[in-house]
């Protein structure tokens, strides 16, 4: 039988999610010949209709249900009701998302060896290697098509990039490049080359940069065995005596509640959703929440220790020309005990148009000093900075049962606050970004607070011991053998790179493991 | 954005009794009128003074001298247009015009909009920055001022390009100062 699928097929894989780990994960399990049913929240748009305007595209697309916030981090007092910024649609926030796409280093899949016992640190290795995961990183931007990699040529610079090589390479800096991207440099995989639109956030509308939306989940439809049900919000997991899962049960577009059955369930709604899912599920058997044995559900928010750096220059930039993140220093990504703090960190150009600056630059703030960095806006260069945040057991998505949503369930409430880590990595990146542009003549630069989280880990993280995580090796959860878990809330630490390659070669290689243990039917 | 002004030049005597510290902002009967830009917006929810208020402070929050008073009213008027339909907001905006009024009063003598300098309404802000009202005003100027596609080629922001053909031909890199 091929897609759609009955509700009372129990032999579907359900994944909950479309995005860069569940859209991967559902097509390629898809190609494989196994019948996947994905349930995404959001509606599903063509690329044509995605919005060259911020806050229009804003409201097309991002997840603006209701969280709630707490914790010492700036974007709680705010932004208290939009923790992070990320996609509510199909294809996931890979629709969203800016293309840089950077494998781990070795060191950062062993962080506890590596960084020690840091004082409120939660920090673990994860239970994979490097090595371990090679393949699939490669298997993964070969699909992707990341420049950089297999023979694909790098992004030219943009305006933005070239103010920001120039500097970079005047301070010394020697990694400096257009970075490894997930936008097509020359026609590839039947997606034509970048045509430096802009605008990379509101979702790519030369078809240029990947995502799962127009790479992945048409080629796992087309397979017949992948069925896409958009506007349908999972409420809950179920599962049977044994303590195996067993159906998702969720609202569909038309309000209705429906329960689709399932062999295997994959969660994959981010790391806000994810757990909040698992905590939602509740039950007798479970009363912490399904796969939650440990505790650890939902603890070890990570969001990567983050900031933004703009300079003003005598003449004009033009920085939102052409690709909003196509430029990228390594030198500080390594981990140097000197400089006073574990892990390390990347500088990304990052541009953003004058709404969003306006309501991200100094958010609150008022009066001459930000009106007039606002009026130097045509001579402004703008750098993002991404670097590994500490996991902290507290730093955590819970639910808050005094707020419910329109279907009446708890809320999330995310709770963060800085590691002393987090800050010594954010003062050193402000002074080297500064450092950047002040040497090519910068006449004012704006140390800029982090927005909204766009990466967020670590929240059903990956552990050799079920004890210390969610989930396994593999994505599946210590505690209920059918029950996986596909997005970036298995990270176990955050690395300093952006998560989405590493999330979607971790779905291809769940997929493998899936479809081998299907086979052999253990699960 | 064009309807939400009615372009029209004020009366002579408007213009006569108009001028006053606040620049060219000036009120007339139910409207608030500038004849250097050659517009009035007409106001039956709030009163015109409090709209005239709401405007100089506007720009008080956000100063930018290349920007004319029109864009400060485009993004005060949801004021007048909500304050018809919630009787609440209208209190918050007239009142905190008011306390505006009395601090300014205090401090030197005249009404908020009459003060002359910028840095001397600013000592007033100050004093009220954490109240709704204040937070009301500026925070719907984020949006309501700097999402007027009208004012971004004020600031070198050319918007959307796709329809354009995005930036590939177009100068993405085309920088020459470096």
């Amino acid at each position: 039988m091929s897609a759609p699928f009955d509700l009372n097929d129990d032999s579907v894989v359900v994944v909950v999610g479309s995005g860069a780990g569940g859209g991967t994960l559902g097509t390629e399990l898809a190609l494989k010949g196994i019948k996947v049913v994905i349930l995404e929240a959001g509606q599903r748009h063509n690329m044509e209709d995605f919005v060259n305007n911020e806050w229009e595209s804003f409201s097309q697309l991002a997840w603006t249900d209701m969280r709630t916030t707490s914790g010492s981090w700036r974007v709680h007092k705010n932004f208290p009701n939009l923790p992070a910024w990320i996609v509510k649609a199909v294809g996931g926030s890979s629709v969203h998302w800016a293309g840089a796409s950077l494998r781990f280093q070795e060191h950062e899949f062993k962080t506890r060896t590596t960084y020690g016992d840091l004082d409120g640190a939660n920090l673990l290795d994860w239970p994979i290697t490097l090595a371990e995961l090679e393949p699939w990183y490669a298997k993964a931007e070969d699909r992707m098509g990341v420049t950089r990699t297999n023979g694909i040529p790098g992004l030219p610079g943009n305006n933005n990039f070239k103010v920001f090589e120039a500097g970079a390479k005047k301070i010394g800096y020697k990694e400096v490049s257009t970075g490894r991207m997930a936008i097509n440099s020359e026609p590839r995989a039947d997606r034509g080359a970048c045509q430096q639109i802009g605008f990379c956030f509101q979702g790519c509308k030369s078809g240029a940069k990947w995502s799962t939306l127009i790479a992945e989940i048409p080629r796992g439809e087309a397979t017949g065995n992948l069925e896409v049900r958009p506007q349908s919000m999972v409420q809950k997991i179920e599962h049977d005596e044994t303590g195996k899962v067993t159906a998702v049960v969720y609202v569909d577009k038309d309000g209705k509640t429906q329960r689709q059955k399932a062999r295997i369930v994959a969660v994959a709604g981010n790391s806000i959703e994810s757990p909040r899912l698992l905590l939602n599920s509740a039950s007798n058997m479970f009363p912490d929440g399904l796969a939650n044995s440990s505790g650890q559900v939902g603890r070890n928010y990570m969001r990567h220790m983050t900031g933004s750096v703009y300079a003003i220059f005598e003449k004009p930039v033009h920085m939102y020309r052409g690709t909003t993140m196509a430029g990228i220093v390594r030198d500080e990504a390594g981990f140097d005990a000197k400089r006073g703090f574990a892990g390390g960190y990347e500088m990304e150009t990052l541009s953003i148009g004058v709404p969003f600056m306006a309501a991200f630059l100094d958010p609150g703030g008022w009066g001459r000093s930000f009106a007039s960095a606002m009026d130097g806006y045509v001579n402004m260069a703008g750098l993002w900075i991404v670097g590994e945040d500490m996991p902290q057991e507290t730093n955590r998505v819970t639910l808050n049962t005094d707020v419910k949503d329109q279907y009446g369930l708890p809320v999330a409430n995310v709770h963060f606050d800085d590691h002393p880590n987090d800050v010594a990595m954010r003062n050193h990146a402000y002074a080297q970004g500064a450092a950047i542009y002040d040497s090519v003549g910068a006449t004012r630069t704006l140390p800029t607070p982090p927005y909204p989280s766009t990466h967020n880990l670590g929240t059903n993280r990956m552990s050799a011991k079920a004890r210390d995580g969610v989930v396994n090796k593999h994505g599946q959860t210590h505690d209920i053998p059918n029950l996986f878990i596909a997005d970036g809330s298995q990270f176990t630490t955050g690395g300093a790179e952006n998560p989405t390659l590493t999330i979607v070669a971790l779905a291809l290689r769940q997929a493998d493991f899936i479809a081998g243990e299907m086979t052999r039917k253990t699960i | 954005m064009a309807t939400l002004i009615d372009r029209r030049g004020p009366s002579r005597r408007a213009v006569l009794a108009g001028i006053g510290a606040a620049g060219a902002l000036m009120v007339s009967g139910a409207a608030v009128l500038n004849p250097r830009e050659a517009w009035g917006l007409e106001v039956t929810a709030l009163k015109p003074e409090t709209m005239r208020t709401l405007i100089v402070m506007a720009r008080d929050v956000y100063p930018h001298d290349r920007i004319p008073d029109r864009y400060y009213a485009i993004a005060m008027k949801p004021y007048e247009v909500d304050a018809a339909k919630d009787p609440a907001l209208k209190v918050l905006v007239e009142d905190g015009v008011i306390t505006l009024d009395t601090l300014s009063k205090a401090k030197y003598g005249v009404a908020y909009a009459d003060v002359g300098w910028e840095d001397q309404r600013v000592a007033v802000l100050r004093e009220i920055e954490d109240s709704a009202f204040f937070q009301k005003v500026r925070g719907g100027l984020v949006v309501g001022l700097y999402n007027q596609e009208e004012v971004w080629p004020i600031f070198g922001y050319e918007g959307a390009s796709a329809d354009k053909g995005g930036y590939i031909d177009r100068g993405f890199n085309d920088i020459a100062w470096l």
